[in-house]
């Protein structure tokens, strides 16, 4: 299939998806987010779970163009849990405020004494849920679409490679923030259920399996892919664990911290795919830095009870003024880099223009959040951010300026002719 | 837990400090390495219970009386006609939840400091103790397949 037809296709299916998001998407978020504002303390999981949203319209994406089965299955049972958790999460979400403290949800299963032996029958869900499985998942996926985003021949064995190292990277960082954070955890609603937290497991297996995580993982990275790969990843790991996870009790700077983690994944992405530190890479980190803040923002805008009594150090709490201010001034910042994309040569010039709407939409949201400051407008802003990211890493794939285009401009200006009929025959 | 049980057995969350009780089983040959790991966690156990149960007991409490003060200053009462217990609306509260915070700020750096601290020396000695135990195990077989 030529280069051409393949970009038509892409570019029909983009219009299709984008037409039927705007028509079936935003009636179907509510229910799933209704699962995801109760469940967010942690940054990283709700920041990334918007790619929950992101994976489902780029899966059918990348399933033309690359090929990638095994994502579908995912996809299936991410559905079913989701129903399941809204399921328990909507029975939460009736409890009224003043039952916050003796957390509440308990069923008879958790008011009963167990033993703290290890059922190797229960060992694959309790390491699931130890490296938050779902949250690796999505910064997997982000990886991903650094990857595509990469101006380079797809190559599957460096993407499967940089997946499973990423993947193998984010278990070990999460199992560790799990293994610092116990008596936090235990207080906090969503988090009261962890594994460690409820002594299915001890801490010495949870850092075993850190370890045996993320010592291979990073080892892929640096020997399969590239060591700048590696590198990263290393680096990531340890500003998750030791830098992000401590500071979120300390100062309200853990916020830029985690927003840097978790512009790192599509960074690696791209540092897999052509094995240098380009502009295109900082610059789709930058996007996904800036989308955190109107997210992560608005999100704890609704959880300051839990954080003050946590003792977690978070902007909502202690500087509201500033929570706000930053959350729309990175709105701001999305629609400049989303600017600068086609000056930087990783898409046309047409993806300024389509973004525009939805960018203008999350800065009027963001607006609305610092002038009103109360929790509708914070859950608006939320829940636009959690739409907002897929579909502009989507329509940004869409745009993507294709490798044999610039070739072609190269060689115009290098005046190769044998080159260019060279690209053109088949 | 039953009594005849050989492993260490957690309960339900307490209700003051969430926190999980966990009822230690002291083997008949324990070690002194194993000892120490076992008062070791008792410790960081009590520790963390005392902590938590006073820090929310605190919380509750001054969030009433935060809520009392500011009802009066309004002219409300703690119950409306119907019974219900009037709340403050949540930008009223966040007041109380940004000054509860930064007034807990150095008992919580104090707190995660020991924290810490206790969760590294647990798990340090919970790998000694593992670390022995297989010795002991890959010795026992070593002897068993000699004989």
């Amino acid at each position: 299939m030529s280069a051409a037809r393949r970009c038509c296709l892409l570019r029909a299916l983009a219009g299709f998806f984008v037409w039927r998001l705007r028509n079936t998407g935003i009636p179907q978020i509510p229910c799933r987010f209704v699962h995801l504002h109760r469940v967010a303390n942690d940054r990283l999981i709700t920041f990334q779970y918007f790619n929950f949203l992101k994976r489902m319209q780029l899966d059918q994406e990348k399933k033309v163009v690359y090929k990638i089965s095994p994502v579908s299955p995912v996809h299936q049972s991410w559905s079913e849990t989701s129903s399941r958790n809204e399921l328990r999460e909507v029975k939460s979400a009736a409890e009224t405020e003043d039952s916050v403290i003796p957390v509440g949800g308990e069923s008879r299963e958790d008011r009963r004494w167990k033993e703290m032996k290890v059922q190797l029958d229960d060992l694959p869900g309790i390491l699931a849920r130890l490296s938050k499985i779902k949250l690796t998942a999505l910064v997997v996926s982000t990886a991903s679409a650094g990857f595509a985003m990469a101006p380079v021949p797809f190559e599957l064995t460096c993407f499967l490679f940089t997946s499973l190292g990423t993947g193998l990277a984010s278990c070990a960082a999460n199992s560790i923030n799990q293994f610092f954070e116990v008596p936090f955890d235990s207080n906090m609603n969503r988090t009261k259920n962890r594994p460690l937290v409820r002594g299915q497991i001890s801490p010495l297996l949870a850092v075993c399996f850190a370890a045996s995580c993320g010592i291979p993982g990073i080892a892929l990275l640096t020997l399969g892919v590239n060591s700048l790969t590696g590198a990263l990843g290393a680096f990531n790991i340890f500003l998750y664990t030791c830098c992000y996870t401590p500071l979120k009790r300390m100062s309200i700077a853990n916020t830029w911290v985690g927003a840097v983690v978790g512009a790192i994944p599509p960074i690696m992405g791209w540092t897999a795919a052509t094995g240098s530190l380009d502009a295109g890479a900082l610059l789709l980190g930058g996007i996904l830095y800036s989308w955190q803040f109107p997210h992560f923002n608005a999100l704890s805008w609704g959880l300051r009870e839990e954080y003050s009594r946590g003792g977690y150090c978070m902007m909502s709490v202690t500087h509201p003024g500033l929570c706000r201010r930053v959350a729309l001034h990175h709105c701001f910042a999305l629609i400049g880099l989303s600017t600068v994309a086609p000056v930087l040569d990783i898409t046309t010039w047409t993806f300024p223009i389509i973004s525009l709407p939805i960018n203008l939409y999350i800065s009027y949201l963001g607006f609305r959040f610092y002038r009103d400051a109360d929790r509708s407008s914070s859950r608006k802003l939320f829940f636009c951010s959690l739409w907002h990211l897929p579909m502009l890493l989507l329509v940004m794939f869409t745009c993507k300026k294709s490798v044999l285009e610039k070739e072609d401009k190269g060689d115009l200006r290098g005046g190769s002719h044998e080159m260019a009929l060279e690209i053109r025959l088949p | 837990p039953p009594a005849h049980s050989h492993s260490d057995w957690i309960g339900p969350p307490d209700k003051h400090s969430n926190l999980r009780p966990i009822i230690f089983y002291v083997p008949p040959e324990e070690s002194a390495l194993e000892r120490r790991l076992r008062e070791a966690r008792q410790e960081a156990q009590a520790s963390n219970q005392r902590f938590w149960a006073r820090h929310n007991r605190a919380f509750r409490q001054e969030k009433e009386e935060f809520i009392y003060s500011r009802l009066k200053a309004k002219g409300l009462e703690m119950r409306d006609e119907s019974g219900q217990k009037a709340t403050l609306n949540a930008e009223e509260m966040a007041e109380f939840y940004k000054d509860f915070l930064t007034k807990n700020f150095k008992k919580h750096l104090q707190y995660n400091r020991d924290w810490y601290k206790r969760n590294f020396r647990i798990t340090f000695l919970m790998g000694q103790v593992a670390l022995v135990r297989a010795l002991r195990w890959l010795r026992r077989r070593k002897k068993s397949v000699e004989q």
